[in-house]
């Protein structure tokens, strides 16, 4: 099955491109350290999941590029064909030209109502050259106005069209410290109308991303590519093929759909953290090596000390022992930086797997207590190394990563609500203050659900 | 090809407006090397087939032929438009974008604004349609002009009334030039008052620009080069008030040096929009971020470097002296010092060769000696565009929305008040048609009541943090 990726924004459209850009020298590159009947298969597996073979002489992208200015899709267009390996099909993107100014408001009541029949008509098109479709990636920034406002709207006209299609958001957290004044605002509006229509909100922080690049990439002057960058490692290694069953004969062809099963549960909860190890520098990784149960075990100290990285985690963070006092409405049992989890998937790529033990992931005290332990923890894995790292592990959580960020979020915003600061740039385009205390209302209980875990 | 379009109105617009066009083009033609007519030409210039001779359609790709600024240029006298249409630029422009007269408006701001604005009200309308239907998106409106005179004040905010009204949805960028002290026009403060007026109600974002701050620049820049201290050499064309590599040729003029600030300072706004970057920075963006209620719109801005040194190697302390610079009251464009009073909301856009982690390490760095009102304690919009200005390898453009703009609001009621107590020079604006006294008390008042919401929001400052409660949700 495949997937159609929507670009929305600049971000989103950065982003996309290299998203494409590691699918695809990971495909490409001569470092699977498998078999190559094993590769054949991956590749294949990757090529109908992301791209689309017309007459032309390079795979195409299934890709929708929408932006409300045409500086970064005549860029991301022209840098992809340049590559050599991939590119966007010419048709499909739509641009405006004058942007929406950063205002959720311009981008979900102006832009989107006005240019619905030209996007989906775009995405139908994508959506008809899949042979069978798995379902839509969008990918935007919650910050801007664009990618923040059109497309929460496009997500609902996604919804409406396509009602029984798999729905993931890709979400960028913006810097904590301001890009954008009003990103606040953005964020909240953003959040409570994706939870409406998507089937999960993949999140990535980036702040967390700088993070990574200064202390684990070791990336001295740190560029917007450079953090694209690690975050297009982290998605590609969720995204690309993997057996999905023990003892799988086929990579499985539903990679969406397959996520949201084991991840998403109840409809209250769909927001996901992703984290990756190992994390460095190409030229560091020739000296390296790693072995499964330290991965492993590395990453599950991640999550349950809601460490954002492999360095610095806090290793005093235990697990609530199980059969303590019964908590009334909040978990008093429950060391206060515990993360507990509704659900985790964990993705394995590289040799050697046979050894691999998961039992600490199985561990019922990491997890609420209305899911059977073995329902809510999955593994996913394949025997091809990805992107030049011998083996790697990817997790995706629903869990309490993303409690404290939402919180601040909506708390910042809450701030400068209550002095009714910048209202009017949203009153002028139709969004009202009762819609955003219908959002702030949203959230606050989704904040509430995550934290009584 | 997302657009704005300037007019400069009255002798300061365009002898500012006139700098702004020649630097326009050596920026384009620094970056332009193919002499193609590409997106970043297109916001500021149409590219005209005039091979048949006279004005002909046109050309939306391939090669320049003949540019043409997007621009109306007004005045009451000839001399300034003349000069310019006999000087270097004179190609840029035709005459279909000029509206003249003979007389001039007397430093009287009534009849720049109601005798002028009714008698021309016409042309300007039909000229302004014709001029937007050759853009393909109007984003925004650049009225550049002078506060204390009469053309540029009284004409150019009725201009701003006419845009209003007939582009409703188009934002209003206005750069305004407010006379000094010293100003050697009596009645600047009468001038200055009413045009504040119109500004309040009608334009989006006010760049208001003090002639002393680009005298002290332009001395300060006088004496670096001259004492010798510096190591090496600077760049010429690398000064933030030099015309050189542009057309001018002709010696410059007291004022041009001055002028070159402004122009530069309207060539920074704009290059995110022109010129691509990883993070783009668009004007209504600005006007979105940096205006948190709707009177509230003046914004303090400063330009870093003043002036690069021919040395190629730039150290990174230097890029962070440029943050530093951009916060300091020697490089503000107005007499004002920003770090001492509230910000309301702060915008840096950032040009060539600085990533996103120079730009967070410095607002890290800044932040702790700079005072944001208690709703917004992270406002910071930020913009990185790739392409430096000629002559630097990078540049800081920054705009604070900042009380420190109140004690020039306070100093200009000041001396209004003077005259308006005595009611010198009263006469000659209440004998114009469509004046009265009314005029004069709606205008200080309103000036008055702008004053008074930067004081409620200075008191807040340094008070107790209480953050307001959050909803509470019943579980």
């Amino acid at each position: 099955m495949s997937i159609v990726t929507v670009q929305l924004g600049q971000c989103g459209n950065q982003i996309g491109h290299e998203v494409f850009n590691a699918i695809c020298s990971d495909v490409h590159g001569t470092h699977g350290l498998c078999s190559k009947k094993e590769n054949e298969s991956y590749h294949d597996a990757c090529q109908e999941r992301f791209f689309c073979e017309e007459e032309s002489e390079v795979p195409v992208a299934r890709a929708v590029l929408v932006d409300m200015e045409p500086k970064v899709i005549s860029q991301t267009l022209s840098m992809a064909a340049r590559s050599g390996y991939w590119k966007y099909d010419d048709r499909s993107h739509f641009c405006q030209k004058q942007g929406s100014g950063n205002n959720w408001a311009n981008g979900y009541s102006v832009h989107g109502p006005r240019h619905k029949e030209v996007i989906m008509n775009l995405v139908q098109k994508e959506a008809e050259k899949c042979d069978r479709l798995g379902g839509f990636f969008t990918i935007m920034s919650m910050a801007g106005g664009t990618g923040s406002g059109l497309g929460a709207y496009v997500t609902q006209c996604l919804r409406d069209a396509f009602p029984t299609s798999f729905i993931l958001n890709h979400v960028i957290w913006p810097y904590g410290t301001g890009e954008i004044i009003v990103q606040n605002y953005n964020s909240v509006l953003t959040l409570s109308h994706l939870y409406q229509s998507s089937d999960a909100l993949l999140v990535h922080e980036n702040d967390v991303i700088h993070k990574i690049c200064a202390q684990l990439m070791n990336i001295k002057q740190i560029s917007f590519r450079d953090v694209n960058q690690v975050i297009a490692h982290q998605l590609g290694s969720v995204f690309q093929p993997t057996y999905t069953a023990e003892g799988g004969l086929h990579y499985s062809r539903n990679p969406l759909g397959d996520l949201m099963e084991t991840l998403v549960p109840h409809p209250e909860f769909k927001m996901l953290g992703l984290r990756n190890i190992p994390q460095m520098p190409e030229n560091s990784l020739a000296y390296s090596t790693f072995s499964w149960p330290g991965l492993i075990k590395h990453l599950r100290q991640m999550l349950i000390a809601n460490a954002k990285m492999e360095e610095g985690i806090d290793w005093q963070v235990r697990p609530p022992r199980l059969g303590s006092s019964i908590p009334s409405s909040h978990s008093t049992n429950k060391p206060l930086q515990f993360n507990t989890s509704i659900a985790n998937l964990v993705i394995l790529r590289g040799k050697d797997m046979h050894s691999i033990d998961l039992g600490s992931f199985r561990d019922p005290s990491l997890y609420t207590s209305w899911l059977n332990p073995q329902d809510a923890f999955n593994a996913w894995k394949t025997p091809r190394a990805f992107n030049k790292y011998e083996k790697s592990a990817s997790l995706v959580s629903n869990s309490q990563f993303l409690l404290k960020p939402l919180d601040n979020v909506v708390g910042k915003a809450w701030n400068m609500f209550a002095s009714k600061a910048y209202i009017h740039q949203y009153t002028k385009f139709g969004i009202e203050e009762e819609d955003f205390l219908d959002s702030f209302t949203a959230l606050e209980q989704v904040i509430c659900s995550y934290t009584i875990l | 090809l997302s657009l704005s379009l300037p007019f400069a109105v009255g002798q300061c617009g365009n002898q500012v407006g006139c700098r702004f066009w020649d630097l326009a083009l050596r920026e384009h033609a620094a970056v332009n090397k193919k002499g193609i007519y590409d997106e970043a030409l297109s916001s500021f210039f149409r590219n005209v087939d005039t091979r048949s001779g006279g004005d002909g359609p046109d050309i939306y790709k391939g090669k320049i032929c003949s540019l043409k600024a997007r621009a109306l240029l007004i005045d009451m006298e000839e001399g300034v438009v003349n000069e310019i249409l006999q000087g270097p630029l004179r190609d840029v422009f035709d005459s279909k974008q000029l509206i003249t007269d003979v007389s001039g408006s007397g430093n009287n701001w009534a009849v720049g604004h109601k005798l002028y604005g009714y008698q021309y009200r016409e042309n300007i309308v039909e000229k302004l349609r014709k001029a937007a239907e050759h853009c393909d998106c109007l984003q925004c409106f650049f009225i550049i002009h002078s506060m204390g005179g009469g053309t540029g004040s009284g004409l150019g905010t009725f201009v701003l009334n006419l845009l209003e009204d007939e582009f409703p949805e188009v934002y209003r960028f206005v750069t305004s030039v407010y006379p000094s002290g010293e100003d050697d026009v009596i009645t600047s403060p009468y001038n200055t008052v009413l045009a504040m007026k119109e500004l309040n109600e009608h334009a989006d974002c006010v760049l208001p620009i003090e002639n002393e701050s680009l005298f002290d620049i332009v001395n300060k820049i006088h004496q670096m080069i001259n004492s010798g201290k510096l190591g090496s050499t600077v760049k010429q064309n690398s000064l933030v008030t030099s015309s050189a590599g542009s057309a001018k040729t002709v010696q410059e003029k007291p004022f041009d040096a001055m002028n070159n600030i402004v122009a530069n300072l309207l060539l920074n706004l704009t290059s995110s929009a022109r010129f691509e970057g990883s993070l783009n920075m668009d004007l209504n963006e600005i006007s979105m971020n940096l205006v948190p209620f709707p009177r509230l719109h003046y914004l303090v801005s400063s330009l870093t470097p003043l002036y690069t040194l021919a040395d190629v190697n730039v150290p990174s302390r230097r890029l962070d002296q440029m943050f530093s610079d951009a916060f300091s009251r020697e490089h503000q464009l107005i007499q004002a010092d920003p770090k001492h009073s509230l910000y309301l909301a702060c915008a840096l856009l950032v040009r060539g060769n600085v990533q996103v982690s120079d730009l967070r390490r410095n607002i890290e760095r800044l932040k702790p000696s700079l005072h944001f009102v208690s709703w917004n304690q992270e406002g910071w919009k930020t913009g990185l565009c790739s392409v430096p200005p000629v002559g630097h390898s990078h540049s800081l453009l920054s705009l604070a929305n900042n009380t420190c703009v109140k004690p020039t609001f306070i100093e200009l009621k000041d001396r209004f008040m003077k005259l308006y107590k005595k009611k010198a020079h009263l006469h000659h604006y209440l004998h114009i048609d469509g004046m009265e006294q009314s005029c004069f008390s709606e205008a200080i008042s309103s000036l008055s009541d702008l004053i008074e919401e930067y004081s409620e929001l200075d008191a807040t400052k340094g008070g107790p943090r209480t953050d307001p409660s959050r909803l509470k949700i019943a579980v």
